[in-house]
Order: structure tokens, then C-alpha cells, then sequence
């Protein structure tokens, strides 16, 4: 399998030399193209400044990512442009959605900024709203959705551009039990029929459960990491639970 | 700890205040500025004609000043309630901290106090040094010489700066602490989070409002702009048509609103390229809750352009003008033949009754000024009236039609009856055309345009006329440009030319109303002209000789009249048009500038998708433009019709020197609105751009 994301030994530290906040003390590790892995931690373990480093939002203090055997860290001006706009797609906790364009309109702007031609858009999101069952809501306007149509609206824009790697940060905070299922199994979904390799950032086993590999981070360093190999949701659920309870401390009040 | 609160605000929030402590110190300068015009014309070694002018001039500024620091006074509310809705989250904490709204009003006192003191130290001191510049200005207007450069410092103006602007600063704390003491803190809380909705309005209706708001335009447009003829404007019709163009572009900027979005949508490679879908549904979104707004800036810059281009033109209309119609160095006038019926009715003494049954050459020779020693080319022309002979008559059968339109007008004047000889020998001196008539012709000279129109019906029915007992008709069709009074302006309403044959009357007929002497100054030097200008002067002549109806024009007394009125036209019209120039781009450019705020997610989110800084700039600076181009763009096409009916009423004429001064308006529309339109998009970008952690 080709790698597709590799982290290597990356650092980040906020203050200074007196008051000094190590967010990522040292992680290192590898996405699989078709991947779809979680990343659990309580709030201030750094999970989501990990993910900040890898969509270039942020950058490493030391330490490299490479994404397709290229070095991002290094990249500057249009190529980080290019880079964010090509090769990820992003999924975001408040669904970051414009509120005044349509559904529609929202998941066609991240191809009309790649300069994609207008009869080429149309193809593409009617296509893309098939494979996850949004037809109906494309002509509507966020304020009119719910929230899983919102995120399923915004799960469609991350993935429209066919990126080598889609990022979502805490997909289901802000959705309810039943939409947070609609979404995660059209992630499977989007996971096993397109072959999107997902990397997600969240605090919630049920969540974290739909993934095929959870590592686990804990004051900015990688704490645990558990496949799913060939056992059930129920089962990794279980498993994760277990890592959980080890972790101890802030994450069990996720639950 | 409130004072440090207040100045910490202030320093924080000093990018959203820029523009608003810019558009307060331009505010106060320009109000200074021509305030002080007062205090240096005193300055200026001018006549006693001008000084009256010059009076006039400052009254009519302070008047104006009333009026421009209402229009100051509602901006500076506008904006102060504009930037306290912004900072709705920050009260809100201070409220749930405990706060009482009684110390939160006091907060935003002290802002007041520190920021209005701030602005008018320094407009003053802007005001100060724009207004040395001014007095260039002022002395070219009154073509007065600057002898020695003065340093002038008008007490007055500062002092009547310091109380308006006083007077509204308070208001605004009024204002304040009402809008302060009305909120609730659930709603500051939520103030944020209230996302708009977007009501997309029926393209149907749309439509039919567009086509409806441009068949009124365009009524109103060919009403202001072909006024002539039978189907001339009242001042009944002018306030409607003003009304009808108010509400229309009203609907205008409505309809487009709704209009554009749906159109461009349609156009799939234009919509979906780059950020445009983005851009117009911003513009859009805005649009629907600003179309008031917008109306309002589009009105202020028709009136801004209007109001300066042809104030502009006056002055040079009005020397151009001077060249033309007083081309004599003096013209007398005496009143003739006072009838003994008259007498006691306009109340004149026993002896200028009987000093009117004598001659201007008479008089003078009575008066002991020599005629011949002080002038040259004397030209008399008579003036006869036919009490038979009003303009009711004259108008004939369009008198019907006329009455219509103009009932105020005096139907029973009598007519003015000139000689044909005498008035071909001045046309001659004014340089005007001459004239032949047959025995049973008559003609019209008249260049007052609204009343030659008039006329000009009644000339084509070919109106016969019987003058002093005989029956003549019209020469030609239409009036002939011409006059008999030297004046600045033409104010020549129609003088019926008869071949001489027809005025057979006695020396002492009381049909003889008035006579005229045209003449020159013999004279090489300006010198020697002033000398002979003091005998003739109008003041003069009534006051030495009170029994006598003798009374002057003089090209010099015309022109500096002329000269003063051209200033104080120009200094008002300067006045205003900057004033409401800024006003209007200071409101734009606040809520341009408070949408960037508001937008900073919007424009986070498109960088964390993919856009790169260009493609943001890009999509702010139309954004932006459009915004400022829109309301220009149908104001200045409301001002090219609107130009044209100011030209008709003002009676200026050249194209040349509408351009000039239309170019110069430009050039004020450019450096101001393109001025605040550049820092708008400046502060703008400065507000969407990436903060790095």
C-alpha cells in the first residue's frame, strides 16, 4: 500500500523560553492510501493543533510531513495554495459553510477556485451528491438544513476535489446521535467506495469506532494506537473503550 | 478605572474608527474653513460693491452651515450607533460581569469626549492651514490683489466650529446612552450568532419593478431635459417629478438587487469562476438589507454632482456672459413723461414730474456735466408704450394656453415698443444684428429663453398687432436674439420692433416711457474710466440729484456685482458638494469596512478550502468597487439629465465651460470617493488578512 501521509518526528511549541507549551512533543507515524483513521485525545493533548500542522493552517516548530513524498512544511505562497486547494479536502466541527450561497453553491466554489470549467462543475456535483444523498437539499441554503445535511454539505465539498487526504476536525461535535451515524456511515461510505483516505480528530469513542485504526495522543505524544482488523464496530467500540479507561482523566467524561 | 476602559477601547478599535476619525477631522476642517472666509475677505482691498456682495456671502454661509452640520450631525449619529452595534459582544461581557448600564453609557461618554476633542484639535489645526490656502482662493475669486501674505486666524469661525460640533457631539451621547439603555443582554449575547436570512425575491416581480422604476426614469429624464415648448415644467410638476425619481430609484436599486444575482446565475462560466458565486452573493446579501442605504448615497451623489458642476459653470458662464451683454461702458436711463394721473400712484415729487418731460442730454446739460468731455458714442433709444398694447394681446390665441401653464405671470403689462432705427443703432454698439422692416412688419428682440419660447407660438400663428392705430404682423417666426439693457444676465423678456413710420408722437407724450443713452468713456486708461465711472454711478446720481429720474449701468458696476455673486455661488456650492461627497463615502466606507469584519470567517474558511491571498484581495476589491461604483454609476447618469435641466435654468451657455467644470467635478469625485474607496479596500484587506499564530 502507498503511504499517503507521513509524519515524521514533528514538534510544536507555543511561548517562549521561559513559559514554553510543548502542543506536540515528537509524533511520527503513517496514513495508508484508503485509510480511515482516528485520532483521539482530551481537549489539550494537542490533536488538533496536529491537525492544524498537517493542513499548513500551522506550522512545525521541527520535524517534517510529507503528503504524496512531498515535504509541506517547506512549501510557500501558490504551492501552499495549490496544495490545500488540490490535494485536501476539510471537514470542520461548525461545518464552516458560507451562509449566503446555496448547498450547491458551496460544494462548487472549491472547484471554481481550482479554476474548473462550469459544465465540468455541474457534472461533478451531481455526481458527488448522489454518492451522498443530497440531491434534495442541493438548491437550499444552510440556515435551512439541519445540522447533518450541513455536514454532509460540507463533507461533500471536502471531497469533490478528489483529494489524496480528507481532514475532519470533530465532525459529529455539533451534531445529535442520529446524525452523527448518517454521517460516519456515509464516511464508510466515501472510505470504501471512493477510496478516500479520511483522517479525522475527535474525542468520542462511538465516533472514533467507525475508523479502521485509532492512535491515541496524550500531552502531545502518541499514547496508543489499536486496528480494527477483522473485528466488529461493537467489538473495536469495546476495544477503544478499554484504551480509554487507561488513558484516564478528561476523555471519560466524553463518554 | 472607567476613563482607562474607554481609552483602551479607543486604542483597540482604532482601525474601525479610522475612517470615522478621518471623515470628523475633514468634517470640522471644511466647516471651519468656510467659516473663516468671513475674516479674509476683510483682508481684501475691495470696492464698496463687492463689500455688499461679500456680506451677502458670508450670511449665505453661515446659513448653509446650519444645514451642512444637520447633514454632519445625522453621519456622525449613523456612524456612532454603527460602531456601538459592533462591539455588542464586549457589552454583553461588561454586563455579565455585573456592569450596570448606567456605567456602560459612561464608558461610551468618556469615548465620545476623548474622540471628539481628538477630532476637532485636529481638524482645527487641518482647517487652519487649508484655510491659508483658501484665502488664494477668495482673493482670485474677487480678483482682489494679495498684496502681502497674512497669516489669518478667524476667532469666530473656531469658536462657531467648537459649539456645532459641541452641539452634536452631545447628541450623539444622547443617542448613545438611549440605544444603550434599550438593549436586552440576551440579545448582545446572540448578536453574533443571528446569521441572516437570505430572501431571494421573485425574479418575476423583480422584473417588473426594474422595467417599472426605468419607464418613471426615463419620464423623468425627458421631462427635465426637453422642458421647453407648450409642455413646460411647473414647480408643481418638478416636485412630483423629484418625488417620482426618489421613489424610482428606490425600485431601481431594489429590483437590480435581485435582478443581477439571478441573471449572472444563469451564466454558469461567469458564476462559477474563480470566486464570483461568492462575491455576488455577498454583494447580493448585502444589497437586500442595504437598498436604502444605497438610495440614499446614490441621491447625495447626484446632488453632490449636480449641485458642484454647475456651480462651477456659473462663474465662468457669468463672465463669458458679461462679455456679451454689457459691452457699453454706460448706459443711462431716465423715466419719461410721467403722466399727472400717475403722479400720486408711484409717488413722485412735483419736480421730477416735470424734470421727466426733458431729454438726457437736456439733463445733463442742466446738471452742468459736460456731456461731450466724458463720453463718445452716444446712442438714445426711446421706449413707447400702447396702453391698447399689453402681453395678453401680443400672445393671441396662445393666450389660452399660456395662462395655463404660467398664471402668475402679469398678462396686463403693456409691451415695450422700441424704433426700428434707434434700435438698429444700438444693436450696432451692443454688436447685435441689425434689422429691416417693411410698413405693415413688426419683430420681437428678446433673450430671456423661457418667454422667447412663448412668444415664439405666438409669432408662428402669425399674431397681427395694432400698434398706435395700425395693424402689423410678424417679420419672422420666431424672436431675434437681442437687448436693450446691459445687465449680467439675460433677462430680455421681448421688445417689439416697428418701422419708425409707425410712432408719430409729440415730445411731451405720455406714451413715451422711458429713454435710454448708450455710451463709451472717453478714456485711454483704467484710471481716467474710474474718474468718469464716479460721475455716472447709480449711487451717485440719485443721491446728488434726488429730483431728477436719472439712473446708470455701468460695465464696471455690473461686472463687480457679477464677480461677487460668482464667488458666493461657487463657495456655496463648493461648501455643500464637499460635504455631501464625503458624507456619502463615509458611509459607505463604515459599512464596507464593518462587513470585512464581519466577514473574517467567511474568508478563513475560503483559505483553509484553497483560495489563495490573491484570489481574496481580488474578490474583496470587486466586492468593494462594486459597492462604490454602483450608486455612482446611476447618480452620475441622473446627473447628466439633471445637468442639463440646471444648465436650462441657470441659462448658462457653452459647452465648453460645462466641461470644464464637469471635469473638475470629476476630479473632486475621484480624490475624494476614489480616496476612501482606495483606504476602504486598504483597512479591508488589512482586516481579512491571514493572522499567523
Amino acid at each position: 500500500m502507498k503511504k499517503i501521509l507521513q509524519i515524521d518526528n514533528i514538534e510544536k511549541y507555543y511561548g517562549n523560553r521561559s513559559n514554553l507549551t510543548k502542543a506536540i512533543d515528537g509524533i511520527s507515524f503513517d496514513v495508508e492510501e484508503g485509510e480511515f483513521v482516528a485520532i483521539m485525545g482530551a481537549s489539550g493533548s494537542g490533536k488538533t493543533t496536529l491537525l492544524n500542522c498537517i493542513s499548513t493552517i500551522d506550522r512545525v516548530t521541527a520535524g517534517h510531513i510529507y503528503v504524496d513524498s512531498e515535504d509541506i512544511t517547506k512549501l510557500k505562497g501558490d504551492k501552499l495554495n495549490k496544495y490545500r486547494s488540490h490535494e485536501l479536502g476539510f471537514i470542520f466541527q461548525d461545518f464552516n459553510l458560507l451562509d449566503t450561497l446555496t448547498a450547491y453553491e458551496n460544494i462548487a466554489l472549491a472547484l471554481s477556485i481550482q479554476n474548473v470549467k462550469a459544465n465540468e462543475i455541474a457534472k461533478r456535483v451531481n455526481e458527488v451528491a448522489r454518492k451522498l444523498d443530497i440531491q434534495e437539499i442541493l438548491q437550499k441554503y444552510p440556515y435551512q438544513m439541519s445540522g447533518g445535511q450541513r455536514q454532509r454539505i460540507a463533507s461533500a465539498r471536502a471531497i469533490i476535489t478528489n483529494p489524496k487526504l480528507v481532514l475532519a476536525d470533530e465532525p459529529t461535535g455539533a451534531l445529535d446521535s442520529k446524525s452523527s451515524k448518517m454521517l460516519l456511515e456515509s464516511f464508510n461510505h466515501l472510505n470504501k467506495e471512493i477510496k478516500a483516505t479520511i483522517l479525522m480528530v475527535t474525542h468520542d469513542a462511538f465516533t472514533a469506532s467507525y475508523a479502521t485504526r485509532v492512535i491515541f495522543i496524550k500531552d502531545g505524544k502518541i499514547f496508543n494506537e489499536i486496528r480494527k482488523g477483522a473485528s466488529t464496530r461493537k467489538e473495536f467500540f469495546d476495544k477503544i473503550i478499554d484504551v480509554v479507561t487507561l488513558l484516564g482523566g478528561d476523555l471519560n467524561d466524553a463518554l | 478605572m472607567l476613563y482607562k476602559l474607554s481609552l483602551k477601547n479607543i486604542k483597540k478599535s482604532f482601525k474601525d474608527y479610522t475612517i470615522y476619525f478621518f471623515t470628523l477631522i475633514l468634517g470640522v476642517a471644511i466647516f471651519y474653513v468656510f467659516n473663516a472666509i468671513d475674516s479674509q475677505t476683510v483682508l481684501l482691498q475691495t470696492k464698496e460693491s463687492t463689500y455688499e456682495i461679500i456680506k451677502l456671502m458670508t450670511q449665505s454661509l453661515s446659513a448653509v452651515s446650519i444645514f451642512v452640520s444637520f447633514i454632519l450631525g445625522f453621519l456622525i449619529i449613523y456612524a456612532s450607533r454603527f460602531l456601538i452595534k459592533r462591539r455588542n459582544k464586549e457589552f454583553a461581557i461588561y454586563m455579565t460581569l455585573g456592569m450596570g448600564k448606567r456605567k456602560i453609557s459612561m464608558i461610551l461618554f468618556i469615548e465620545t469626549i476623548i474622540i471628539g476633542m481628538l477630532s476637532l484639535v485636529a481638524g482645527l489645526g487641518l482647517g487652519i492651514v487649508l484655510s491659508q490656502l483658501m484665502s488664494l482662493v477668495v482673493a482670485n475669486m474677487f480678483e482682489a490683489d494679495m498684496t502681502k501674505f497674512a497669516f489669518i486666524f478667524s476667532k469666530k469661525a473656531l469658536l462657531k466650529t467648537c459649539c456645532y460640533f459641541g452641539i452634536m457631539y452631545l447628541l450623539v451621547m444622547l443617542f448613545n446612552t438611549i440605544q444603550i439603555s434599550r438593549c436586552k443582554l440576551i440579545d448582545l449575547i446572540n448578536a453574533n450568532k443571528r446569521s441572516e436570512k437570505i430572501k431571494m425575491k421573485s425574479p418575476v416581480i423583480c422584473t417588473i419593478m426594474f422595467l417599472a422604476a426605468v419607464g418613471i426614469l426615463s419620464y423623468c429624464y425627458y421631462r427635465v431635459s426637453v422642458p421647453d415648448g407648450t409642455n413646460a415644467l411647473t414647480v408643481k410638476e418638478l416636485g412630483n417629478i423629484i418625488l417620482l425619481g426618489v421613489a424610482s430609484t428606490f425600485l431601481l436599486f431594489w429590483s437590480l438587487s435581485g435582478l443581477i444575482l439571478k441573471i449572472v446565475q444563469m451564466i454558469h462560466s461567469v458564476y462559477y469562476r474563480g470566486l464570483n458565486s461568492f462575491i455576488l452573493r455577498q454583494i447580493s446579501s448585502k444589497i437586500n438589507t442595504t437598498v436604502f442605504s444605497m438610495t440614499i448615497i446614490c441621491l447625495m451623489l447626484f446632488v453632490t454632482i449636480c449641485v458642484l458642476s454647475s456651480s462651477l459653470s456659473i462663474k465662468n458662464s457669468m463672465t463669458a456672459n458679461l462679455i456679451e451683454l454689457a459691452p457699453a461702458d454706460i448706459e443711462l436711463m431716465k423715466k419719461r413723461n410721467i403722466p399727472k394721473e400717475l403722479q400720486e400712484e408711484y409717488g413722485y415729487t412735483d419736480k421730477q414730474l416735470e424734470s421727466s418731460y426733458k431729454t438726457i442730454s437736456e439733463t445733463l446739460k442742466e446738471l452742468n456735466i459736460d456731456e461731450d468731455k466724458y463720453l463718445k458714442d452716444q446712442t438714445t433709444l426711446n421706449i413707447y408704450i400702447d396702453p391698447g398694447l399689453t402681453y395678453s394681446t401680443s400672445m393671441g390665441k396662445t393666450l389660452e394656453k399660456t395662462k395655463k401653464m404660467y398664471p402668475y405671470l402679469d398678462y396686463d403689462s403693456p409691451e415695450v415698443i422700441v424704433k426700428l432705427s434707434e434700435y438698429n443703432k444700438i444693436a450696432k454698439i451692443f454688436g447685435n444684428e441689425t434689422y429691416t422692416l417693411a410698413d405693415e412688419e413688426y419683430m420681437i428682440i428678446g433673450d430671456y429663453e423661457t418667454m422667447t419660447e412663448l412668444r415664439n407660438q405666438a409669432l408662428k400663428e402669425k399674431t397681427p398687432l395694432t400698434i398706435f392705430g395700425k395693424e402689423l404682423t410678424p417679420k419672422y417666426k420666431k424672436v431675434k436674439n437681442g437687448f436693450i439693457e446691459m445687465s449680467s444676465n439675460h433677462i430680455t423678456d421681448g421688445v417689439i420692433v416697428v418701422p419708425d413710420s409707425v410712432i408719430n408722437l409729440s415730445k411731451t407724450s405720455t406714451q413715451l416711457e422711458k429713454e435710454y443713452m448708450i455710451a463709451n468713456y472717453k478714456a485711454n486708461d483704467q484710471k481716467t474710466k474710474e474718474e468718469i465711472e464716479a460721475i455716472f454711478t447709480d449711487e451717485k446720481l440719485s443721491k446728488l440729484y434726488p429730483d431728477i429720474t436719472l439712473e446708470g449701468t455701468s460695465k464696471i458696476a455690473i461686472y463687480d456685482a457679477s464677480v461677487g455673486l460668482g464667488a458666493m455661488i461657487t463657495f456655496i456650492g463648493l461648501y455643500l458638494g464637499i460635504i455631501f461627497l464625503i458624507s456619502s463615502a463615509a458611509l459607505l466606507a463604515l459599512k464596507e469596512l464593518s462587513e470585512s469584519t464581519d466577514n473574517i470567517t467567511r474568508y478563513t474558511m475560503l483559505r483553509k478550502i484553497g483560495a489563495s491571498n490573491k484570489q481574496l484581495n481580488k474578490a474583496l476589491f470587486k466586492q468593494i468597487a462594486i459597492f462604490f461604483l454602483f450608486p455612482l454609476l446611476i447618480a452620475v447618469i441622473h446627473s447628466i439629465f439633471g445637468i442639463k435641466f440646471c444648465t436650462y435654468i441657470l441659462e448658462t451657455f457653452g459647452e465648453e465651460e460645462m466641461l470644464a467644470s464637469v471635469s473638475l467635478t470629476m476630479l473632486f469625485l475621484i480624490l475624494i470617493y476614489g480616496g476612501y474607496f482606495l483606504i476602504t479596500y486598504y483597512c479591508s484587506k488589512n482586516i481579512i488578512k491571514e493572522r499567523k499564530s
